[in-house]
C-alpha cells in the first residue's frame, strides 16, 4: 500500500529533474563562460550557453520558466562544441535536448521558436508516413504549418533539374513498424 | 571481395547524390561490395532529437537491428549527422540498462548493439586506401581546405578521429591523392547544420565564416564528409555571400569526388554536375594542370 | 588482579548534549576489574586531569581509560598526567566517545548504551596493557636537501647557519631552480636573480653545506636519524676542480643549436654549457646526448681549446653514499606547456607561449635581453592577450586544483608588457582573481588602474591564427556573455604548475607518498604541513604543492627548524608501538621481509656460544617500524606482534563485545 503523499511539491526545480532524468548536474558549471565563447550562436541567443545554466542553478520557478521560455535553447544547432571545451565537462547539448522537450511539453515555447518547432514536426511527420525522408513532402508540410510560403522557392527547380528532388516519397516496407515505434515514443513522452 | 554494410541515408538518395555515386565509384575500384540494409528508415536526425529522446534511439537503433540481423559487424554511414544518430543509439543502448530493455520493445527487433557505425573516413582509412593507393594517378595541383565541421570530430565519445580542434586524417587523404591540403582556422566549426531551412540567415552568417577563411588562405575547393555541411556550403551560397564583400565561388566537394578524380575516374560519373556552385573552373584547373604534370 | 579507573569527559557539550556521561560513568563502574569510575565536564582540564592522577594513586590503579575525544586530540595529555601519577603511560587508553559517538547519533538511549560499550572495550584492553618504555636512536646530525630551487637553498642555508651539515643534491647543472629564470617578483617587482645569486653564492660558499650539482637520488635506506643515501653524481665531463669557467669550451663548440632549457627553449645553448651566467657552479657540463665526441666519437675540440686540461670525456657516474640524519625534499614544479592545448592550437603557434617563455622573453638575462620580442618573427608586440587557468581548475584536462601562482604572475607579466609597451594593448582573461596575500590584491588593483590592463572575466575557447595575428576568442560573462574577439600579436599561458615528471620516482625511493597529481603528501594538511608521513623526511615549496616564493621560503625555513629541532637532540625518543618477533616460534619464512612498506625487517641469525647457526628469524628494526601491522597479520607461524596493539589485547576488545548488553542497565 502506497501510503506517502499525493501532493507534490509546487514545482521542483528543472535542476532537479535534469539531474534525476538525464545524469547532468547542472551545479558543475562554474561560469567560466567557455561554453558561450565557443558557441557558434551565443551572440544570437538571449541566453548563452552558461546564462542557461546560471537561470538553472539558481532553482527558483522563476529563472526555471525563463529558460523554457528562451529562444536560445531552439537555437542551439547541437554541434557539441559547448561540450567538448567544457573544463567542467557538464554535457549542455544532453540539457538542451531535456529542455527542449520539456519546453514543449509544458507549453512554454517562444513564440519564435514555433517556425523550429514546425518544422522538426513536419520532419518527423515525413518519416512517420513512409519511414525516410521525403524533401518534397517535408517542405510542403512546413509551408503549410508556417505559411512561408515563398521560402526557398528558387532552390527547389534547380534542384529537381540537378536530380537531387523526388516528387513521389519512397515508403519503405517496414512503415507500419516505422508507425508504431512513433506511437509507442509519443505515448512515452505524454505519460513522463 | 569485402563486404561492408552500407546505410545511404535519406541525403545519399536525395540532396547527396554525387556522394553517393563517389562513394560507390571508389568502392568498385577498391573491390568492396557495400551492402545496403534491407529497407533502412531515417536516423531521425536532429528533428528527434530535439522533440523526443526515445524517438532519438529507437529510429536509428531499427537500422542497427536490420544490420545485426544481416549479419553485419560494421556499417558504413557516409552521412556525418546519421553516423552520429546511429552511434550515439548504439552507444546508448550499450550503456544504458533503460534503453537495452525498452528499445527492442518499441523496434519490435532483438538488438545488442554488435554492428558498429563507421564514418566515411574510417571506411576510407581501414578498407579503401590501401587497395586503390597505386591508381591514384592523377595528380591534383590544388589546394584543398578540409572541412570537418562538428558531427566528425564532436562529442568525444562517438568521435573516432584525433586531435579533434585541428584533425588531420582528411588532410593525409587529399596529400596521398595528390593534392595539397592547407592549414586554416575553420575547420572544426559549425555550418549551421539543422537550421539550414528554418534560419537560413543564420546559416548563411556561420557559413560565411568558414568560406571566407578558406578563400582567404587561398584554397581551391573545400573538401566535406558530410550531406549538411555540403548542402549549407553549396546550396545556400547565394545567402551565404549576401553576408560577404565578394562572391565566394569555392566549390565544396566531397572527399570521394577528389579521390574518385585521383583515381581518373571521368568528373561526370562523379556527379560533379550536381553540385549548385559550378565546378568547371576547379575541374578545367586540375585538368590543365594534370597535363602540364 | 587489575584495578582500573574509568573517567567519562563531557567534553562541554560535545559529548554530553548526546550521551548521559555520569550514565556511562554509573554503567562502568559496574564493569569487572573497574575500582573507580566519575564523569567530569573537561578532563583534559588541569582539575580534570588532578582527578586521574589522585585516583590512580588513591586507588592504586593498574590501568586508566579516559572515555573522551579522539587519541589524536589527547592521548598525549592523558598519558603524561598517568605517567606524571606514577604509573606508566602505556597503562592509559582512551575511548573515543566524541568522534566515534556522541557526534555522529541522535540524544537517545542507544546513543548512552553505545559509549558505555566503547568504555568496556577499553577496560578489558587495558587489563592486557604492558608496561612499555621509549625507543631511543642515535641521530647523524647531517641534512640532505634535494633540490637547488629556492625552497632548498633557504632549508639549507637555515641548516648549515644552526651549525648543522648539509649536502645539497640538483639534478641540473646549476642551482637556483625556476627563481633564476624569473624576470621581476611580485609583489614588490623586484628583480628575481638579484635577490637569489647572493644566496646560490652563499649556498656554495658555506663551510657547512656540500654541494653535488648534476646528480640525482640513486636510493634512500635507512631511518630517521640513519638515513643512508646513495647519490648519482652525473658524469660532468669536465673536471670542475682544474676548470678555471674561462668559457673557451663553449665558444669553440660547434654544435651551439640546442634548445637552451632555462631560456624556456626560446633560445639555443652549446653542447659544452653552463646554464647561465650567474651559474653556480659558474663551470660548464658537456651535454652527452648532443655532443658530437661522445655520440660519433669525433670533434674534441673543447678539450684541445682547454688551457687547464679539465675536459675528461672518460669521466664516468659516479655513486656516492653518505649518511644524513633528515632529509629535506625541495624539487620545486613543472608547468604544462602550450602544446597541453588543443583549442589554443596544440603548440603550433609559435606566439602562444607559457608563463616561463614569457619570464625569459622578459628577463634582462634572456635571449632577446630583456626586450620583448614575439618568437615567430621577432617583432616587439603591439597587443599581448594573457590568459590565466590555463589547464589549471579544468578537470577535464585532469588539472582540477588552482596552481596559486598564475593570477600573480599574470598580473605581474600584464604590468611589466605595459611598463615596456605604454601604448601596447594588455588584456587578461581570467576566472576568479585569486590574490591573497600581503600587497597581493593592491597590486593586482595596480596594474589594472594605473597601468590599464583590461581584465576580462570569461574563459577562451579557442586561438586561431589570421594575417600574422591570433585571434583570441572569450566572451565577456559580465557584459552579459558577449561575444570578444581580440586581435593579439601574442598570447602568454598561465599553464598549470604540475609536480615534477620524475617526482612519483623520487617520492617511492624516499618511502613517501604523493597525492593523486604527484604532489607530495605533508603529514596533516594543517598541522604538519611541512613533514612528511615518513619520520624524518621533511618538505620545501612546490614539490608539496604549487607555491609562490614568499610561501617557498616560509615553508623551508619551517623545514629548516623541524630539522634542526631534530638535530637538537643526541637521541631519538619513538613510542615503542612498534612490532616485536617471538624468536622461538618464528621460522624464518620471511614473508613478513617481503611485505613491509617500511622496509624495516631484517634477518638475524640466532646461534650457540660455540657459534654454530640454529636458525635465521626475523628482525624488528625499531627506528623504521611504523607499527603498521602488515608482518602481524601475514606472519603464518602468530610470532610477530605489535607492542600495545597485541593480538592478546584485540581479541579482548573483541569478546567484550560479543557479551554485551550484561552490564548495561540503560
Amino acid at each position: 500500500m502506497e501510503t506517502k503523499s499525493k501532493i507534490e511539491p509546487l514545482a521542483q526545480p528543472l535542476k532537479e529533474k535534469i539531474l534525476n532524468e538525464i545524469n547532468e548536474l547542472v551545479m558543475k558549471c562554474y561560469q567560466c563562460g567557455k561554453c558561450a565563447a565557443g558557441c557558434p550562436l551565443s551572440g544570437e541567443m538571449d541566453y548563452t550557453p552558461n546564462q542557461i545554466l546560471r537561470l538553472l542553478q539558481i532553482g527558483d520557478p522563476l529563472c526555471d520558466d525563463e529558460v523554457l521560455r528562451s529562444m536560445g535553447i531552439w537555437l542551439c544547432l547541437t554541434c557539441d562544441t559547448c561540450h567538448s571545451r567544457c573544463p567542467q565537462e557538464v554535457d549542455f547539448p544532453h540539457i538542451m535536448d531535456f529542455l527542449r522537450s520539456e519546453s514543449i511539453k509544458r507549453r512554454k515555447v517562444h513564440p519564435k521558436a514555433k517556425e523550429i518547432i514546425a518544422f522538426h514536426r513536419s520532419f518527423l511527420e515525413s518519416i512517420e508516413k513512409t519511414g525516410r525522408l521525403h524533401e518534397v513532402g517535408l517542405i510542403a508540410s512546413y509551408k503549410l504549418k508556417t505559411f512561408n510560403l515563398l521560402q526557398d522557392v528558387d532552390l527547389a527547380p534547380k534542384m529537381f533539374v540537378k536530380g537531387k528532388l523526388e516528387i513521389f516519397p519512397h515508403r519503405i516496407k517496414g512503415k507500419e513498424a516505422i508507425a508504431r515505434i512513433f506511437e509507442k515514443a509519443m505515448k512515452e513522452a505524454e505519460n513522463d | 571481395m569485402t563486404k561492408i554494410g552500407y546505410f545511404p541515408g535519406c541525403s545519399l538518395n536525395g540532396t547527396a547524390k554525387e556522394y553517393d555515386l563517389s562513394l560507390q565509384a571508389i568502392a568498385r575500384i577498391a573491390d568492396i561490395e557495400l551492402v545496403e540494409l534491407d529497407d533502412w528508415n531515417c536516423c531521425g536526425a536532429t528533428a528527434a532529437h530535439s522533440l523526443n529522446s526515445t524517438l532519438a534511439v529507437a529510429l536509428p537503433a531499427r537500422n542497427l537491428a536490420i544490420a545485426e540481423k544481416m549479419g553485419l559487424d560494421e556499417i558504413l554511414v557516409p552521412c556525418a549527422a546519421c553516423f552520429s544518430r546511429l552511434a550515439q543509439a548504439r552507444y546508448e543502448i550499450k550503456s544504458d540498462e533503460k534503453y537495452r530493455t525498452k528499445i527492442p520493445q518499441l523496434i519490435e527487433m532483438e538488438i545488442k548493439g554488435t554492428a558498429n557505425p563507421i564514418t566515411v573516413l574510417d571506411f576510407l582509412n581501414k578498407y579503401a586506401l590501401d587497395k586503390i593507393k597505386d591508381k591514384l594517378y592523377n595528380k591534383l595541383n590544388a589546394k584543398f581546405a578540409c572541412y570537418y565541421g562538428c558531427l566528425l570530430t564532436r562529442p568525444e565519445h562517438l568521435s573516432t578521429i584525433e586531435r579533434r580542434e585541428d584533425p588531420l586524417v582528411m588532410e593525409k587523404i587529399i596529400y596521398l591523392s595528390g593534392g595539397m591540403p592547407i592549414d586554416w582556422a575553420f575547420k572544426v566549426e559549425c555550418c549551421g547544420a539543422g537550421l539550414s531551412v528554418v534560419r537560413t540567415d543564420i546559416v548563411g552568417k556561420l557559413c560565411a565564416k568558414i568560406l571566407d577563411d578558406a578563400q582567404s588562405r587561398g584554397a581551391d575547393a573545400i573538401i566535406v564528409a558530410c550531406p549538411m555541411c555540403h548542402s549549407n556550403l553549396d546550396m545556400r551560397r547565394n545567402e551565404i555571400n549576401k553576408n560577404l564583400s565578394t562572391d565566394n565561388e569555392i566549390p565544396v566537394v566531397y572527399i570521394t569526388q577528389i579521390i574518385g578524380l585521383a583515381l581518373g575516374i571521368d568528373p561526370k560519373k562523379l556527379g560533379f554536375d550536381k553540385h549548385f556552385v559550378p565546378t568547371d573552373k576547379f575541374l578545367h584547373k586540375l585538368q590543365k594542370q594534370t597535363v602540364e604534370v | 588482579m587489575a584495578r582500573i579507573g574509568v573517567f567519562v569527559c563531557h567534553c562541554g557539550e560535545n559529548i554530553s548534549s548526546t550521551v548521559d556521561c555520569a550514565k556511562v560513568a554509573e554503567i562502568a563502574s559496574n564493569y569487572p576489574g573497574v575500582v573507580y569510575s566519575i564523569d567530569y565536564k573537561y578532563m583534559c582540564s588541569d582539575p580534570g586531569q588532578n582527578l586521574i592522577k589522585e585516583a590512580i594513586q588513591k586507588h592504586k590503579l593498574t590501568g586508566v581509560v579516559v572515555a573522551a575525544c579522539s587519541p589524536r586530540m589527547h592521548e598525549p595529555t592523558f598519558r603524561k598526567a598517568t605517567a606524571e601519577a606514577g604509573l606508566n603511560p602505556f597503562l592509559c587508553e582512551m575511548a573515543n566517545l566524541r568522534e566515534h559517538c556522541s557526534w555522529v547519533h541522535f540524544r537517545e538511549d542507544s546513543t548512552t548504551e553505545k559509549a558505555a560499550e566503547l568504555v568496556r572495550v577499553l577496560v578489558e584492553k587495558v587489563k592486557h596493557n604492558e608496561e612499555l618504555f621509549p625507543i631511543k636512536v642515535p641521530i647523524t646530525k647531517t641534512a640532505l636537501v634535494i633540490g637547488g630551487g629556492i625552497g632548498g637553498i633557504q632549508a639549507a642555508l637555515d641548516i648549515a647557519n644552526s651549525g648543522h651539515k648539509v649536502i645539497m643534491v640538483e639534478k641540473n647543472p646549476s642551482i637556483g631552480g625556476k627563481m633564476a629564470q624569473l624576470s621581476e617578483t611580485f609583489p614588490t617587482l623586484d628583480c628575481s636573480q638579484c635577490i637569489l645569486t647572493p644566496r646560490m653564492v652563499e649556498v656554495a660558499q658555506h663551510p657547512n653545506i656540500t654541494l653535488y650539482t648534476y646528480a640525482e637520488i640513486e636510493s634512500v635506506d635507512g631511518f630517521i636519524g640513519n638515513f643512508k643515501v646513495t647519490i648519482r653524481q652525473k658524469a660532468k665531463s669536465v673536471d670542475h676542480k682544474a676548470c678555471t669557467g674561462c668559457g673557451l669550451c663553449i665558444e669553440k663548440c660547434p654544435i651551439k643549436k640546442i634548445p637552451d632549457e632555462f631560456n624556456a627553449g626560446l633560445g639555443n645553448r652549446a653542447a659544452i654549457y653552463v646554464p647561465f651566467p650567474q651559474a653556480v657552479p659558474n663551470k660548464p657540463v658537456i651535454d652527452r646526448n648532443n655532443c658530437t665526441y661522445f655520440l660519433k666519437g669525433k670533434c674534441g675540440l673543447c678539450k684541445k681549446v682547454c688551457p687547464a686540461d679539465a675536459i675528461h670525456y672518460e669521466q664516468e657516474d659516479e655513486l656516492i653514499k653518505v649518511d644524513v640524519g633528515a632529509i629535506v625534499a625541495a624539487t620545486g614544479f613543472d608547468i604544462k606547456h602550450s602544446d597541453f592545448f588543443p583549442e589554443y592550437g596544440y603548440g603550433k603557434y609559435a606566439d602562444v607561449i607559457d608563463g616561463l617563455q614569457f619570464e625569459r622573453l622578459a628577463s634582462a638575462s634572456g635571449p632577446t635581453l630583456g626586450v620583448l620580442k614575439r618568437p615567430s618573427d621577432g617583432k616587439e608586440p603591439e597587443s599581448i592577450v594573457f590568459i590565466a587557468c590555463a589547464g589549471s581548475r579544468d578537470p577535464a584536462k585532469g588539472i582540477p586544483y588552482c596552481s596559486k601562482i598564475c593570477c600573480m604572475y599574470t598580473a605581474k607579466h600584464a604590468m611589466l608588457f605595459k611598463h615596456k609597451n605604454h601604448h601596447g594593448k594588455a588584456t587578461v582573461f581570467y576566472m576568479d582573481i585569486r590574490a591573497g596575500g600581503k600587497m597581493y590584491d593592491e597590486f593586482v588593483r595596480r596594474a589594472i588602474e594605473e597601468d590599464d590592463v583590461n581584465y576580462i572575466r570569461g574563459r577562451v575557447s579557442r586561438i586561431y591564427e589570421k594575417n600574422g595575428k591570433l585571434i583570441v576568442c572569450g566572451v565577456d560573462t559580465l557584459l552579459n556573455s558577449r561575444p570578444v574577439e581580440i586581435e593579439a600579436d601574442m598570447v602568454v599561458l598561465a599553464t598549470a604548475a604540475i609536480a615534477n615528471s620524475d617526482s612519483e620516482e623520487l617520492a617511492q625511493k624516499l618511502h613517501i607518498s604523493y597525492d593523486p597529481y604527484h604532489f607530495f603528501s605533508e603529514a596533516h594538511p594543517k598541522l604538519r604541513p611541512v613533514e612528511t608521513n615518513t619520520a624524518g623526511i621533511m618538505l620545501a615549496g612546490a614539490c608539496q604543492a604549487p607555491k609562490d616564493i614568499p610561501d617557498t621560503v616560509s615553508q623551508a625555513s619551517g623545514t629548516a627548524a623541524k630539522v634542526v629541532a631534530l638535530f637538537s637532540q643526541d637521541e631519538l625518543t619513538r613510542e615503542p608501538l612498534i612490532a616485536y618477533v617471538n624468536n622461538n616460534t618464528c621460522v624464518g619464512c620471511f614473508l613478513c621481509q617481503s611485505v613491509c612498506p617500511y622496509l624495516a625487517i631484517e634477518k638475524e641469525e640466532i646461534r650457540r656460544r660455540d657459534g654454530t647457526l640454529v636458525k635465521t628469524v626475523a628482525k624488528i628494526n625499531p627506528g623504521l617500524c611504523q607499527g603498521c601491522g602488515t608482518c602481524v597479520a601475514l606472519c603464518r607461524s602468530k610470532s610477530i606482534d605489535i607492542h600495545g596493539y597485541t593480538n592478546r589485547q584485540i581479541y579482548a576488545e573483541v569478546s567484550a563485545l560479543f557479551n554485551r548488553r550484561e552490564y548495561a542497565g540503560v
